[in-house]
């Protein structure tokens, strides 16, 4: 790693102007994408922001028909918070195969979505369960905060303070986990919300995408076997050493198929 | 900077540089070198301590981070000359060959432990999901953390 200088933040409005004194200052959470991307000298930010244990940005708590998750949650805690659990199980089975148990130890849901790498399995709760990012100066709805490939709505200077899920009906997530790093090759958080069916895909595409034919035939009818012919776009999907486009499409399709069979 | 760390058991107050990684804090200036670094890329676990009674791998945390914490290494499990259950039913079980991943298996196995006192076959695998074996193909592993979930929960009725 390139030298840097470390700072614990004091308080979020601190953190802030943190990021306004120095453009090239990165704020730390959990580091467990951070640090490795840093030690392989591919960022070199001259000044990390350590985060992690601002009150502001801890703690989960229902609130009425919903759950708000503090940015700075470790993926190990939302995967065991009886809140989480009880509420949307679907979440904590996602967060309890995020990367493995060391990774959870430390990673942070607003580290996850922040970075918005187009594996990652957060993106695809945030999405298929239709939530909103609650920043120090703002609310952003999911599917108008994750901009594709590493890329979000934030400004350079703001920071996600927490996550609110509305409650959905039932919802369920799959994946296949590429064998060495656990990021998702495909992962699909399929729910039924107030406001529809969603069907969430990360892993596959440049970025967490909704897989709109699907959500259409489930409406009409709730079965597996509906989304077996649905249109997806093998074109728009990654090819990569791991797998080819056409490959990760029919993992879409068998994952996707998964979760509604966790449902039934 | 200075940072102030409880290892096993001991407090102390040391300089390092802010990019100062943990496991190198723990093995070049503590002198604990049963910690091992193995990928340097976050993927083996070797390096695997006990942060504040969670296993996680210090080669991806800052000495920096952990300051004010009480960590645990594999130098700080045994009492005196007799070993911690799990480095038992390592060593009774031939839960390794060439050694160099176990203390980062062992303190991920006191760490899955910690949270399944009976595991699964099926739980031990997923807990120790984080740590890379290139020799032993991971049975006489999974057989050794049996082992030692099964001594730890006899010990616990004893002292009970």
């Amino acid at each position: 790693m390139y030298p840097f200088t470390y700072e614990r933040a004091s308080s979020l409005p601190d953190s802030v102007q943190g990021l306004r004194r120095d453009p090239e200052a990165k704020l730390l959470a959990g580091g467990m994408t951070l640090l490795p991307t840093m030690k392989m000298r591919l960022a070199a930010p001259t000044r990390l922001i350590d985060i992690a244990r601002l009150a502001d940005l801890r703690g989960i708590t229902r609130d009425g028909n919903a759950i708000v998750i503090g940015a700075a949650q470790r993926h190990g805690e939302v995967a065991t918070d009886p809140t989480v659990r009880d509420a949307i199980p679907a979440l904590a089975e996602l967060a309890g195969h995020i990367g493995d148990p060391q990774v959870r130890a430390r990673g942070t849901l607003g580290g996850s979505i922040a970075n918005n790498d187009p594996a990652a399995d957060y993106p695809a709760a945030l999405l298929g369960l239709d939530a909103t990012v609650i920043t120090d100066r703002r609310s952003i709805a999911a599917a108008d905060f994750f901009l594709g490939l590493f890329s979000t709505a934030l400004e350079p200077d703001e920071i996600i303070r927490a996550v609110r899920f509305a409650l959905p009906r039932r919802a369920a997530y799959a994946k296949f986990a590429q064998a060495a790093s656990g990021y998702a090759m495909a992962g699909v958080m399929v729910a039924q919300l107030d406001a529809g069916i969603r069907v969430a895909v990360t892993g596959a595409g440049p970025g967490v995408f909704r897989w709109r034919e699907a959500e259409a035939a489930l409406a009409s009818k709730w079965s597996a076997d509906a989304i077996a012919d649905c249109a997806l776009d093998a074109g728009a999907l990654n090819t990569d050493l791991h797998g080819s486009a056409a490959y990760r499409a029919q993992l879409v399709r068998v994952m996707a198929a998964q979760a509604i069979g966790q449902l039934n | 900077m200075k940072v102030e760390l409880t290892v096993n058991g001991k407090t102390q107050s040391m300089q390092c540089e802010d990019r100062t990684l943990l496991v190198d804090l723990l093995r070049e200036q503590i002198g604990l070198t049963g910690t091992h670094v193995g990928c340097d890329t976050s993927q083996c676990g070797c390096c695997t301590v006990h942060l504040d009674g969670q296993a996680v791998k210090s080669c991806t945390v800052l000495a920096a981070q952990a300051d004010g914490s009480s960590i645990t290494t594999i130098e700080g499990l045994a009492h005196g000359d007799t070993l911690h259950p799990v480095q038992q039913a390592f060593s009774a079980c031939h839960g390794l060959q060439c050694g160099y991943c176990t203390p980062g298996m062992i303190m991920a196995s006191t760490d899955l432990l910690r949270r399944h006192p009976d595991p699964t076959d099926e739980q031990i695998r997923e807990g120790l999901a984080g740590n890379l074996c290139r020799c032993t193909g991971y049975v006489n592993i999974v057989a050794a953390v049996k082992q030692a979930a099964s001594l730890m929960r006899a010990g616990g009725k004893q002292s009970a």
